[in-house]
Formats: C-alpha cells, structure tokens, sequence
C-alpha cells in the first residue's frame, strides 16, 4: 500500500465528483427529500376533510353533536346537505371526503343505545377511512355503561382522534434515525458500484491495470472519497432532524457516528462486490435494488420486525440496514452505549470483512 | 538485469478464447531502441499480443520476457517500467489535461515535486500549455492521442506499447505522432507498435505481419519487400477494369489491384509472368502496358496472408 498512489486515486475521484452535477445533487438532494417527505408527509396530519353534514334531526342534542366533531377539527363542512342521497352524491363527485347523517329520530336512538348517527365515507382512501372511522366512534363510544339523561357523552374520545393522526413528534422521531440508515444503502451503495463499473465500461480501467497502482489502492482509493459523503449525508440528515422535528439524541453522538461509518463501510463494500460482478453502469444499478428494496422493507424501517414471518427475518438479519436500525435507534432513541448493542456491532462487522474480502479476491488486475 | 540488447523474447506465444485461437504459436524478437510494429487487419491478435506482453492477459502457453523479465509472473515490478497506450482513449474525460498528467504520474511513483516538473515539462513538449486547464474528454482525436503518449510516457519507460495509436487520427495528425515516436526511440526507448495503415508500417524498423493470430512474415521492411523482387507488375492503359478481368485468369498471378488508372499485379513467382499478362492482353485486344513495379509493404502484406488488405489506406503520407 502506497500512501501517495492512494491519495491521487482519491483526489482524482473526488475531482470527478466535483465535476459529476448530477452526483452532487444526489449526496444533498437525495437525503433532504427523503427527510422532508417522511418527516412531513407520512405524518400527514389528517384535518379539513372537505365534509357535509345532514342534520335532519335538528334538536339541541344533535346540533351538539355537529359542533363537537367540528371542534375536533378533523372535518370541516363544505358544503350543505339534507339527505343521504345528496351525501352520497357528493361523495360520488368527490367533493366531500366524509359526510354525517343525523336521522329524525336521533334522540330516541341515543336514549335507546342505537347507532344515532351515521358517517359516509369515502372508502377509496384508506386512511380518510380510518381517520372517519375514528370520528365516528367519537360521540358513540361511551354511550354503554353511561347514563342517557345528560345530553351527549363529551369528547373526551376527540382527543384520542387527534393524539391518533396528529402523531407529528412521535413518527418524526422514529423515523429519522432510520432514515439515516435508509440514504446510506440508497447512495452508497449504488455510487461504489457505480464508479467502479463506469472506469471500466470508459475503459480508464485497462489504462489503470497497467500502472503501478494496486488493487487496494485502487478500490480504498475510490470508496474513500463516498465513504466521506456518507458521513456528510449523516450530518446532514442529524442536523436537519434535530432542526425541523426536534429528533433527540440521547446516546452519545459519537455512537451514532461509529454506527454510521460502521454501515457506511458493510455498504461501500458491498457496492464494490456488485463492481466486480457488473458489466455496465446500468447492470450496476440494477443489481443495487437488489439490495435496496429487502433492505427498506425487511430491515424493520417500514415494518415492525418482530411481526414479520420467520423466513423474512432470516433474510432481514443479513442485510447490514436491520443491525444498523437497532444500533442506531438504542443510540438515538433509547440512550443506549453503542457496546451494550455488541450482537449487532458484530454482525456488522463480520459483514464488512466478508463483503472486502470476497470483493477484492474477486477484483483481478488483469483483464481476463 | 538480463537481456542485454533483447527488449521483448516470446516464444510459441498462444491464447485462447474458449475454441478461438486468437494468437497462435507466436515467435517473437525485439531489440531494444527499434520502434518495431505490428501490422495486421483487425481481428489479427495484435492487441491480443501486445496486452499478453504488458502482462494483461494471462497467455494459453508459451514464454515470454520482457526487459528480462518472465511475464506473466513478474508483470508487476515490470509495470513501473513499461508505458502502454491503449487502442480506445483510456485518460480520464471529466479530468483536466493538468490533473490527468498528475494523476498519472502519482500512480507511476513519481516524487512529488519531480511530478510536477515532468507534468509541465510534457505540457510544454507535446504543445499543450495552453491547454492544461481544459478537460480532456473536449480535444480533438489527434490531441487525445498526443495526450494519452504524453501519458503514457510519464514515468520514462524503457520500453513502449502503442496499440493502434492512430486509428482515429487524420493524416496531419498521425505524421506528427509518428515524429514524436522517432524522437522517443533516438531518447532510447523501445517501442512495440500495432497498425493497420502500411504507411505507418514502412516507418518501423521492424515488422511483425499477424494474420488470424499466426505470424507469417517478419523482418525490416526493405527485406520483407526485398522478397518481392521481381514480382510486381504496373498494367497501365484505358480500361483497368477490363484488363483486372483478363489478368486474374492468368497463371501465376495472385491478385490485381486497380490504383486511379492503373493494376497493381502481384506474381507468385519472379519470372515469365509478365510475358503470359501481355499476351493474354493481347488476345483479348486491351491495349495496355505492362511494366516493373517496386513492391511496398503492401504487396507483402497480400503476399503473406494471401489476400488484399482489408484497409486499404486511402491517404499515403
């Protein structure tokens, strides 16, 4: 290993990134969208549904009623109605996403212990329905066991509608640590494989095998330069985090620091095994999804672990993201030291030096 | 350091490609201080050879050495001392001239500030100091080639592999190419060549003629030419075309090649050919004269493999 052969492979890779707009737009881009979209959109705060209410009841109770689930915010009416024909039609043209009908007699049904209101909803989304679903519940659920005399249970349940879909804190802070984990596999893994492959699809490689340069040099040479990306990426996706959702890190920042460099290294090298196996840039990339979808769904960041059947969670446990995940949220989350985590750190060790060794037996300075 | 005056020795040089015999049982001489070329259609094996040579390609069987040293095993400590020029533009595209003469010159274990005086010293030689700063990927054809020598040359090899320099290179560019490799071979540098071009082949001092892998003629172009003697003919008159026809059903006669007005006639043999030409011409009444020709390297190149040259060059230098 020459240190100075090292460093040009470097810095000609880093002067190649430089050039490379479109790269650069990946190492910023990539993790800011990512943020901002998970942050906010899937904590998607379910308010003003365009609503109707049908009223035809008309009593003191029922105008209550209304008013309640309009103070919870969730519906907001839209437009009028005074049948459920109309509703319906409304709901058909998509102009209202929910729609309540008071009946007549919604007073002797309430006394009665009768469903004494009834909620339309448009069933094509799957989360307007629930989100309707939990509103309708709202005035009904303490309806048994609670005497009839007062005019309607007060909600109380409102709130679990709210705390419910307005999780805005809660899933911001579970998902930015696993988001960090998710843009690593994105980028790292694709931007190896990818640099490896285009120096021999150009042919720049056969120039390479001629020269002194080893086969370490070339490969440390290459992954170095993304290696250091990928902390960027990490800063990037910390700060920002703690900046828009107030995500904590109650471990050490070094910890979720050796975390990062530590899956940054399984997926640098993994990018470089895909390198050898490649022919072109696109083969490569087609062979980082591979990768890349097991590791999203599998890995716990969508879906619960533990939930999933025993064949997944085999696959799940060899994929560098699912040991990341729990190294980093014990760090992020749970407060964690990085060494009580030691069957994961391993696991991801023992990934890495797998990976390197199979990468760079496989990398032959020849050309057959 | 072994060799003496023998830069490259291969001996019964093979490889295979699954059922292809690219190279087939190749013998091989080249002293040092010759630019020795290799001449050939495409498909002949040269790159083949040349890469199995630098230690690229691991040969099917046969002995090789170069600079003394047995290749493949020692390709390594030989890398530091060879330059080799690939066929396709290897230099880097999204790097600028500058950074790809830096570049080079690390991997090839320049001293730093030894680099740069050679990076400025190669800009300045091969006319590119007002270009250092420009990417490499935006020259001209001819520059890229005087760029990837510049390249290649960095370190000072002792010895030189260029494999089909100017294959894309217009017919100004390629003479000035050709000069800067005389000049390197005076420095004392070994250079091993391949074209397709004869012209190009006329300048070597040597030549190595490969068809479908095998070797089948080498030596300086003057005795390689010098075994035609005799057996080359002019046929000048109105009707090339016509006379083609005639003089191909003649005995003894290899090939007719039409050149503007005239048949360029390559013989099998020194000797009454020229005699049976004419009276064929005769009988069939085509006026036409038949005359001595000098062969060049291009009749060799038909005598040898038996058939025209698949490029024919269409400029001569």
């Amino acid at each position: 290993m020459n240190l100075r052969r090292l460093w040009a492979v470097v810095i000609k890779e880093l002067r190649q990134i430089r050039r490379d707009r479109i790269t650069l737009a990946m190492i910023i881009g990539i993790p800011v969208m990512q943020l901002v979209l998970f942050g906010y959109a899937i904590n998607l705060n379910l308010r003003h549904l365009p609503a109707a209410v049908a009223d035809q009841a008309l009593t003191s109770g029922s105008r209550q009623v209304v008013m309640d689930m309009l103070a919870t915010g969730v519906i907001e009416p839209v437009t009028e109605a005074s049948s459920p024909q109309q509703l319906m039609t409304l709901l058909r043209r998509g102009e209202i996403s929910v729609g309540v009908v008071i009946p007549q007699d919604f007073e002797r049904r309430l006394a009665a212990g009768d469903e004494a209101v009834q909620v339309l909803v448009d069933g094509s989304d799957t989360v307007v329905q629930s989100a309707a679903v939990q509103l309708a519940q709202m005035p009904l659920t303490y309806t048994p066991g609670e005497p009839r005399d007062s005019s309607v249970p007060l909600p109380a349940p409102q709130i679990s509608v709210v705390s419910f879909y307005n999780p805005q804190r809660v899933s911001a802070i579970n998902i930015v640590p696993g988001l960090i984990g998710i843009i690593l596999t994105m980028t790292m893994v694709m931007f190896t494989a990818v640099a490896i492959v285009r120096e021999r699809e150009r042919g720049n490689m056969e120039l390479l095998i001629a020269t002194p340069v080893s086969s370490a040099e070339l490969m440390i040479g290459k992954v170095l330069p993304y290696g250091v990306i990928g902390l960027v990426q990490t800063s990037l996706i910390l700060i920002l985090g703690m900046l828009l959702f107030d995500v904590p890190i109650r471990g050490s920042v070094l910890d979720v620091y050796w975390a990062g460099i530590l899956l940054i290294l399984a997926n640098l090298s993994m990018g470089l095994l895909i390198s050898t196996r490649a022919q072109s840039q696109f083969q490569a990339m087609q062979m980082t999804f591979f990768v890349f979808l097991p590791s999203i769904l599998l890995s716990g960041f969508m879906f619960p672990f533990d939930g999933m059947p025993r064949a997944a969670q085999w696959i799940a446990e060899v994929l560098p993201l699912t040991h990341f995940l729990r190294l980093i949220r014990g760090v992020m989350l749970r407060g964690a030291n990085l060494l009580e985590l030691w069957p994961d750190l391993l696991a991801l060790v023992v990934f890495i030096v797998l990976m390197m060794a199979f990468a760079i037996l496989r990398f032959r300075k020849r050309l057959d | 350091m072994s060799g003496g005056d023998i830069a490259i020795r291969a001996r019964g040089l093979t490889k295979c490609f699954g059922e292809l015999r690219a190279v087939d049982d190749v013998d091989l001489t080249v002293e040092r201080r010759q630019v020795y070329g290799f001449l050939g259609p495409n498909g002949s094996g040269k790159s083949t050879s040349i890469r199995m040579l630098c230690g690229l390609l691991t040969p099917t069987d046969g002995e090789i050495e170069v600079l003394g040293l047995r290749i493949p095993e020692q390709a390594e400590t030989l890398r530091q001392r060879i330059g080799y020029m690939t066929q396709q533009f290897s230099l880097f595209a999204d790097l600028t001239l500058q950074e790809n003469l830096e570049f080079l010159a690390a991997v090839q274990n320049l001293p730093p500030k030894k680099a740069r005086e050679r990076v400025d010293e190669l800009l300045e030689e091969y006319h590119f100091s007002d270009r250092a700063n420009q990417l490499a990927g935006t020259m001209s054809g001819g520059q890229k080639q005087r760029l990837a020598l510049a390249g290649s040359v960095i370190h000072n090899p002792e010895l030189l592999f260029l494999d089909e320099p100017t294959s894309a290179v217009d017919p100004e560019s390629r003479r000035d190419f050709w000069e800067k490799l005389f000049e390197l071979a005076d420095a004392g540098t070994t250079i091993l060549v391949s074209s397709h071009y004869m012209d190009e082949a006329e300048r070597c001092h040597r030549l190595a003629i490969l068809d479908r892998g095998v070797l089948v003629a080498d030596g300086s172009p003057a005795e390689l030419t010098g075994r035609l003697a005799d057996r080359t003919l002019e046929i000048k008159g109105e009707h090339p075309r016509q006379a083609k026809h005639i003089v191909l059903t003649v005995s003894g006669v290899i090939s007719a090649a039409q050149i503007g007005n005239s048949l360029r006639v390559l013989c099998a043999e020194a000797g009454d050919c020229a005699a049976r030409i004419q009276d064929a011409l005769a009988n069939a009444s085509v006026d036409a004269e038949v005359v001595p020709a000098a062969p060049n390297l291009e009749d060799v190149f038909v005598a040898v493999t038996n058939k025209q040259p698949q490029q024919q060059p269409s400029e001569h230098s």
